[in-house]
């Protein structure tokens, strides 16, 4: 075999790869963190029955879900200067991951509203809540507990959507990685790593969001 | 001046029309069974009282105070108007003291201990003061049903509405459900039920309401009216269920 495999050709560059992945993680937990926020509202203003805002929302959701993630990047980056909007990188990364990860947790956690029974809701009614107390203390965390799975694996995947963030030169994982085959030329060496690097983060984040589910939904006296 | 009095209540369900002009008024401390066949809108017309149901047309007055569909309106009926129902529909994710707690905190903003004095009160009330850390799933429908009744007694309501609060129970556990609303009822709370107990109806209530097609059909003192019903509907309900 003509090829010659030397991992050891990454290790002076290890730094990069290394603030790739805490780059990567810091876009992730401030996406997932204000993203799901975004979620939660918007899937509120759809389940609600307010028309107008629960239109605008839908009309957010389906333009979000039905275009490239890479375009929206894009779309934040290169095209928002043009109205006076000029973000950095990173802050045009993190935007783009919110935006993103509003628009498709809305559904998800939508889902979960709606899966909540109705008798329940009428029963807070009739002991004169109001809709604000309703969400908060009888829906939200019920709807939470029964999409979490599906929510947690949109957060993976937005998680790994970050890599497209190379592309505007955010300077996160995957960034470093094609930086480094540009120094060294070991392609399959660095994505090689990369890829594990990923794959370990996903594991780690799954597992985080495994753990603070079960927090979140823990039988937990409040008396 | 009763203490609520319904004018003329018309609702209707697209073209269904369900209550087609009720005239209704109830008492303080009066215990009142509606009854009748399914589909005759007893549900609908418990449900209008406390504005669960918007109506059509006719007029609520409630403790001297005509509701409106206004929200402000509504949450200030619902205070005085509390509602048991047939599906428990207790919060899964709270224990049943946190189920009584809930609204006297969050509504009528209580401290936590006062809220918790109250609802102690109440779960003992109903016989439940050992399960009060109990989670619903981990109850039987009986003693979820009283935590239900718990629950709208620690918002302190003028009247209760009960809508066939034993009728998703196995028949072991009616009685100590029925128990309960004999109690209050014997208490002197305003009670109007719908119920299919016609030997409870009998023996607890002042005044029964037999509702046919959208329309109080016949009314009266449940003794008279079960011996001698004037309508051949009536009399074909109760021979049905003999
Ligand atoms: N939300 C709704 N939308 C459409 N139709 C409804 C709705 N609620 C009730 N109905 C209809 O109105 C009629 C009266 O219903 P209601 O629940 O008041 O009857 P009920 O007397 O309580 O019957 P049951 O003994 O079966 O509980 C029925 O024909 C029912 O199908
Ligand atoms: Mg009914």
């Amino acid at each position: 075999m003509a090829y010659k495999f030397d991992f050891g050709a990454i290790v002076p560059h290890w730094q990069l790869l290394f603030d790739g992945v805490i780059l990567t993680t810091e876009l992730t937990v401030i996406g997932a963190v204000v993203g799901v926020g975004l979620g939660i509202m918007g899937a509120w203003a759809r389940a609600s029955r307010a028309p107008v805002i629960s239109q605008i929302v839908g009309v957010y959701v389906e333009l979000i879900r039905n275009t490239p993630f890479l375009v929206q990047l894009f779309f934040i980056f290169f095209g928002l200067p043009a109205l006076g909007v000029k973000l950095t990188e990173f802050q045009a990364a993190v935007l783009a991951m919110i935006v993103n990860l509003g628009a498709y947790s809305t559904e998800i956690i939508r889902a979960g509203i709606l899966a909540i029974p109705q008798g329940q809701i009428e029963a807070a009614q009739s002991l004169a809540m109001n809709r604000v107390q309703i969400f908060r203390y009888v829906v939200i965390l019920p709807a939470l507990k029964k999409i979490w799975p599906a929510l947690s694996s949109q957060i993976v995947i937005v998680m790994l959507g970050s890599s497209v963030c190379s592309q505007i030169a955010a300077e996160e994982l995957t960034f470093g990685a094609n930086y480094i085959q540009a120094l060294n030329f070991r392609a399959f060496e660095v994505y090689f790593v990369v890829t594990g690097l990923y794959l370990v983060m996903s594991i780690l984040l799954r597992m985080g969001l495994k753990v603070l589910g079960n927090f979140l939904f823990e039988r937990r006296r409040h008396v | 001046m009763s203490l609520v009095e319904l004018h003329a209540i018309h609702k209707s369900f697209g073209e269904l029309e369900v209550l087609k002009g009720i005239d209704l008024s109830i008492d303080e401390g009066q215990v009142i069974a509606l009854i009748g066949k399914s589909g005759s809108g007893k549900s609908t017309l418990l449900r209008t009282i406390n504005g669960l149901e918007v109506i059509d047309d006719g007029v609520i007055i409630v403790d001297g105070k005509k509701i409106s569909d206004r929200d402000a309106d509504l949450l200030g009926l619902r205070l005085q108007v509390g509602m048991v129902f047939q599906q428990f529909n207790l919060f899964p994710h709270y224990t049943a003291l946190e189920n009584v707690m809930l609204s006297p905190q969050v509504v009528k903003k209580q401290s936590k201990a006062e809220a918790k004095q109250i609802a102690e009160e109440m779960l003992a009330k109903v016989g439940l003061a050992d399960k009060m850390m109990h989670y619903p799933d981990q109850l039987s429908g009986g003693q979820q049903q009283r935590v239900a009744i718990a629950r709208a007694l620690a918002m302190k309501p003028k009247v209760l509405l009960c809508d066939e609060v034993t009728s998703a129970l196995d028949p072991e556990l009616v009685n100590e459900v029925l128990a309960v609303v004999r109690q209050l009822a014997e208490e002197g709370m305003t009670l109007v039920m719908v119920t299919h107990e016609m030997r409870f109806a009998r023996e607890v209530c002042d005044k029964l309401v037999f509702m046919h097609q959208g329309r109080i059909h016949e009314t009266g003192d449940p003794e008279e009216v079960f011996s001698n019903p004037k309508t051949p509907e009536l009399s074909s309900f109760v021979g049905g269920l003999a």
